[in-house]
């Protein structure tokens, strides 16, 4: 076998203090020349650190290598010294990040951080670094090398940025590439093509990769192998094709079975009046004074939608696309520059907020960032009964009705005396959940609530909206970035792009025959189509 | 930039205002007639009559604030009640020990500070961190002139090799004596401004060594001194430079104190005098000096960043 | 159970070393302050026969020009030294705070405030100081409100830059969207989170303001001259410094080290309250 790394038996130990004991162990995995490896898991498994430790770039004062080796190009990486791994690093073997903004230092030119690299790892004088530099960005396809070897991070777009990373990675041809997410920050288009470029190279040049991803339908796009890490140990290895047509453990299969579907399931038309009515709203960002007029975005351009109640409406789109615009103005987080707002035929979308505080318990909203929705200083119950004392509810009817709602979304009401960080994300975005029923609204707005959730997490949050939804005959506006969620929960989808509605319909319309070109490359773009 | 440079320039202006009419209020607000407190216990009427009349008191307020701006407006900081001499040209002489007190005090200052808390951020944790934090930590607790009394008892009175006080101009006495001279009150007044930048330069630091791009870094195989240097320290400039301006405040305040130790003719013993005499038109006109350059060394300060940090563009 | 929580902050902060030696040594200089006229002589009382003498049998201090214990002025002059401190901490904190929660949320008066804060902050504190005091005349209260006016800025600045982060918060949008009226906004979510920040620049004011008054004192435009605060004691011995530095010395060390425990105490609380606010002060 021409195994290029090999990990044997690895145990990395946390700090005395954490909740368990590992943060891997006794991880063997192997990758071998010319093979893309994914290494899958939620938060949690590991994956990450796994890479971090190859690379012997883990933070060191919290975790320490306890058992095992790592064996690479002849050497036991756990053995060798600091001056001897750094040779190693970046020329042998090379890394790239998630999220490629904070990974380049943002005062230092693109250019210069790939030709530091060549400064430290071999002998060449500067214009021969230049011209490699050059070399090794048209191999990643950067439009007009020479210039934007001149550029500042800042200056690129997100998929320009991973490609620096990748150049740089690559420009000393090492035999092994560490991905760790690469694409996940990533907007769906730009990750294809980005994935593309990854799989391409690697055939190109033989290269070991050792690719961490969380996300299945990614794996089935670019894996050769597959090894898939639950809290922190191996549950199962395989080829790609074998783990995806018969898993073999039960945490693989559910992991699969979790990832949405492309296709819709049949929905039934909905015929009511609605309750939430957008009609042509605009909003600008920044403001256009005497010294600059170039600053100004317009985050929704004439955007119209209306909601009725048992509906869950889909807004599509990017990053950029204006969506959470549309979903804070309709809460009146924000103020629309014009257009109207009607919920239940009152024009919400110019009053102040003495006139607004009664509209309030219709519309409710539910954040992404479960970590950040809840005032970790109040406990969950304070946080649920707030809405409705605000109202003048009595504390006791408050508190009756607040934990009769954490049944209802899943937690137990004894629980009502916690703080936030005594619970899960997934249980977060329950309290959140239980929150805004807690008003009796007739609209919610979910802002990628499930976005930052595990999958397996992901797929309960969603089967407890759409139970909510039928229970108290909801009027839901979901916004999303992830095309397959949207596939499964909504009845009809908006596709925004830059602050403009680009295509409507109902998801079986719009997931069978897209009409508008973006709406089209969009769901090509979605990872793992052949399997998923 | 030009056009940035320009507008950050009139943002000035409302400061400079505020200051302006906070120094002129703190006279006229101030408990009983004006012209009485500054003429002093032993004055006679006609002394408060003749001070009021000098500082138009007698007007409306209104028209006495216009017509002090209009005069500050053509550089006219108004004059001494005692001396009779313009405030402009006793800043005038007085300026040239305050000015070289402090630039010694900012190099030597930054010189000892930055690579000290780089240091203490790069072995955050470690026993050379903790010296240098306490170090800080004493450097802000330690009043001035205490300071000052303790290195003239040392260096001045028992060890003998330095002067006690005074001030030897260098264009005068030539460089030894001016530098002499000047070894003291410089430490003196350091000591607190070097305790300030080496705790910002450390805290900076460390917070930059946590970034994604330092991982970069030793993804790509660079020791950590070629982190430090080329990634950390570039990335903590701005902040570090801020505080380098903010911390003039502090040593205006210093400047004031250690030229009372060290009996050095500048700006601070103008002021102290002027204030002791009462003289309000010269201590109205110092603090609007100062304030104007502390104004100004900040607004280069600003214009400076681009120069730090690209993503900065006006 | 938020007392729960508030009481558990106090005792990992009590854990830090730093709070709990410098608390400790605190405690025993603001003991000593307050017991002080039960077990030393008379402050004021002038021996002419033994002027500038020595420590030693004259007193553990020595005595002053006038004869006067040197040890039992330090000892009480520490009363005064702590009142301002503790005062200045006391009244900047006040006015800061609610400016700044004004200017945060407030949009129409966030400009004029500011203006007003970035004026105060361009003038020197203690020139600003000296020339409050000599205007209005020196006594305890003066001095107190002239070390508050330049301390309020910083105050203000770091209130209102929590504020406009805290209100960005998904939580505090939450709470808007649940109809929550303004005071109780700020009263529920966005104050308690800058009580930290606040104890931990409270201390640092404290320790700035006893140093302030020293200054002012040692420069002759601070309290009034015959009350025997630290700043006091230290100007009446410049005179003779060369002959008797002891009266500069003893005072000043006294100063020092209650300066110097108020910062460490400052620090500690800042590493163990909220690693996050570090970044927001100094």
């Amino acid at each position: 076998m021409n195994k290029l790394l090999e990990i044997k038996g690895l145990t990395v130990t946390l700090p005395s203090k954490s909740d368990r004991k590992y943060a891997i162990s006794d991880v063997s995995i192997s990758v071998e020349k010319n093979e893309i490896l994914c290494v899958v898991g939620e938060s949690g498994s590991g994956k990450s650190v796994t890479a971090f430790t190859v690379m012997g770039i883990h933070d060191k004062r919290a975790l320490t290598i306890s058992k095992g080796e790592i064996l690479f190009d002849g050497y036991d990486l756990t053995k060798i010294g600091e001056d001897q791994f750094r040779k190693f690093r970046g020329k042998k073997m090379a890394m790239i990040f998630q999220e490629p903004m904070t990974a380049l230092n943002p005062v230092m030119k693109v250019g210069e951080q790939i030709t530091e690299i060549l400064e430290i790892h071999t002998d060449l004088g500067p214009s021969k670094r230049k011209s490699k530099a050059i070399e090794a960005m048209e191999n990643v396809k950067l439009p007009d090398p020479e210039k934007i070897f001149h550029s500042y991070p800042h200056e690129l777009s997100g998929g320009q940025r991973q490609r620096i990373m990748i150049a740089m990675a690559l420009v000393l041809e090492p035999d092994l590439l560490i991905a760790d997410e690469p694409t996940t920050a990533l907007d769906v288009t730009t990750q294809a093509t980005i994935l593309e470029l990854i799989k391409e190279i690697q055939v190109r040049r033989g290269m070991g990769v050792l690719f961490i991803t969380h996300d299945f339908g990614v794996v089935a796009d670019i894996a050769d192998r597959v090894v898939v890490m639950q809290h922190g140990i191996v549950v199962e290895q395989d080829r790609v094709n074998q783990i995806l047509a018969h898993p073999q453990h039960e945490y693989t299969k559910m992991l699969i079975g979790s990832v949405p579907s492309m296709v819709p399931p049949q929905k039934k038309s909905i015929d009511v009046q609605a309750v939430l009515e957008l009609t042509e709203i605009n909003k600008s960002f920044g403001k256009s004074s005497l010294f600059r007029k170039d600053r100004i975005v317009n985050a929704a351009n004439k955007v119209s939608l209306k909601v009725a109640p048992g509906e869950t409406l889909g807004i599509v789109g990017e990053s950029g696309s204006g969506k959470s615009t549309v979903a804070r103005c309709a809460i009146r987080l924000i103020e629309p520059d014009s257009g109207s707002i009607l919920v239940k035929d009152i024009d919400i979308a110019k009053l102040r907020e003495s006139g607004l505080r009664y509209l309030r318990r219709e519309i409710q909203i539910v954040f992404q960032d479960p970590y950040r929705s809840l005032n970790p200083r109040r406990t969950v119950g304070q946080s649920i009964v707030e809405g409705p004392m605000n109202f003048g509810q009595t504390e006791e009817a408050a508190v009756r009705k607040a934990k009769e709602l954490m049944e209802i979304v899943g937690l137990k009401p004894d629980t009502f005396n916690r703080f936030p960080h005594q619970f899960s994300g997934g249980q977060r975005q329950r309290i959140c959940i239980a929150r805004a029923l807690a008003m009796e609204p007739s609209i919610l707005i979910a802002d990628e609530a499930v976005s930052a959730l595990d999958v397996s997490v992901q797929a309960q949050v969603l089967e407890l909206l759409e139970n909510i939804k039928k229970q108290f005959s909801l009027a839901v506006l979901f916004i999303t970035h992830d095309l397959r969620v949207a596939a499964q929960i909504c009845d009809n989808i908006v596709v925004m792009k830059k602050g403009a509605v680009v295509e409507f319909g109902s998801t079986h319309e719009i997931y069978t025959q897209p009409k508008h070109t973006y709406t089209q490359a969009l769901l090509q773009s979605a990872p793992g189509q052949k399997y998923f | 930039m030009f056009v940035y440079t320009i507008k950050r320039a009139l943002m000035t202006i409302p400061v400079i205002l505020v200051v302006a009419l906070f120094v002129f209020l703190l006279l006229r607000l101030s408990p009983g007639d004006p012209a009485a407190v500054i003429a002093g216990d032993y004055a006679t009427a006609e002394d408060v009559a003749r001070i009021r009349e000098k500082l138009g008191l007698s007007e409306p307020i209104v028209v006495q604030f216009a017509s002090w701006v209009g005069a500050l407006l053509q550089g006219d900081f108004g004059t001494s009640i005692f001396s009779s001499k313009p405030v402009t040209e006793l800043i005038k002489q007085r300026l040239e020990p305050t000015l070289l007190l402090a630039s010694c005090t900012i190099i030597f200052s930054v010189i000892v500070a930055v690579p000290l808390g780089t240091i203490a951020a790069f072995k955050a944790g470690s026993w050379t961190d903790r010296t240098v934090m306490l170090f800080s930590v004493g450097g802000f607790s330690v009043p001035v002139f205490v300071l000052g009394y303790i290195l003239i008892y040392v260096f001045s009175m028992n060890l003998r090799i330095l002067p006690v006080q005074g001030y030897k101009s260098p264009f005068e006495f030539g460089m030894i004596p001016f530098l002499r001279h000047m070894i003291l009150p410089t430490l003196t007044l350091s000591v607190i401004y070097i305790a300030l930048l080496a705790r910002m330069t450390r805290a900076s630091v460390i917070e930059v060594l946590e970034e994604d791009y330092i991982r970069t870094a030793r993804a790509k195989g660079l020791s950590e001194t070629k982190i430090l240097m080329r990634h950390a320290l570039r990335n903590a400039a701005v902040p570090i430079v801020t505080v380098i301006g903010l911390g003039i405040a502090l040593l205006i305040g210093g400047v004031v104190v250690t030229e009372s130790v060290y009996n050095i003719p500048g700006l601070g013993r103008l002021v102290l005098d002027a204030v002791l005499a009462r003289d309000y038109p010269i201590i109205q006109g110092l603090i609007l000096f100062f304030s104007l350059v502390y104004v100004l060394l900040n607004l280069l300060i600003d214009l400076a960043y681009t120069f730090f940090d690209p993503r900065i563009k006006y | 159970m938020e007392n729960h929580v508030e009481s558990s902050a106090f005792d990992i902060a009590w854990k830090n070393r730093n709070v709990s030696i410098g608390l400790s040594v605190l405690l025993i200089i603001i003991v000593l302050a307050l017991i002080g006229p039960i077990f030393t002589k008379d402050p004021f009382s002038l021996s002419p026969m033994s002027r500038l003498k020595p420590p030693g049998d004259f007193g553990l201090f020595g005595t002053d020009q006038l004869g006067r214990d040197v040890f039992s002025r330090v000892v009480n002059g520490g009363r005064i030294s702590l009142t301002v401190g503790l005062s200045v901490a006391v009244f900047a904190i006040l006015v800061g705070t609610i400016l700044g929660l004004i200017a945060g949320y407030v949009r129409a008066l966030d400009s004029i405030i500011m203006r007003v804060m970035d004026g105060l902050m361009a003038i020197p504190a203690i020139l600003l100081a000296i020339a409050m005091i000599s205007l209005s005349g020196a006594s305890l209260a003066t001095v107190i409100a002239a070390i508050v006016i330049p301390e309020v800025p910083r105050v203000v600045r770091l209130v209102r830059s929590v504020v406009l982060t805290v209100r960005e918060e998904p939580y505090v949008e939450a709470a808007i969207s649940v109809g929550t009226p303004v005071h109780l906004i700020m009263h529920r979510h966005i104050l308690p989170n800058t009580i930290a920040a606040l104890i931990v620049q409270a201390t640092y004011i404290c320790g700035s303001a006893m140093l302030t008054e020293a200054i002012l004192g040692f420069l002759g435009a601070g309290i009034p001259p015959e009350i025997p605060s630290w700043g006091n004691i230290m100007s009446e011995g410049r005179t003779f410094f060369q002959l008797t530095p002891w009266i500069i010395f003893f005072p000043g060390i006294a100063l020092a080290v209650t300066v110097l425990s108020v910062n460490i105490v400052g620090d500690g609380l800042r590493d163990t309250l909220d690693p996050r606010i570090a970044r927001s002060l100094k």
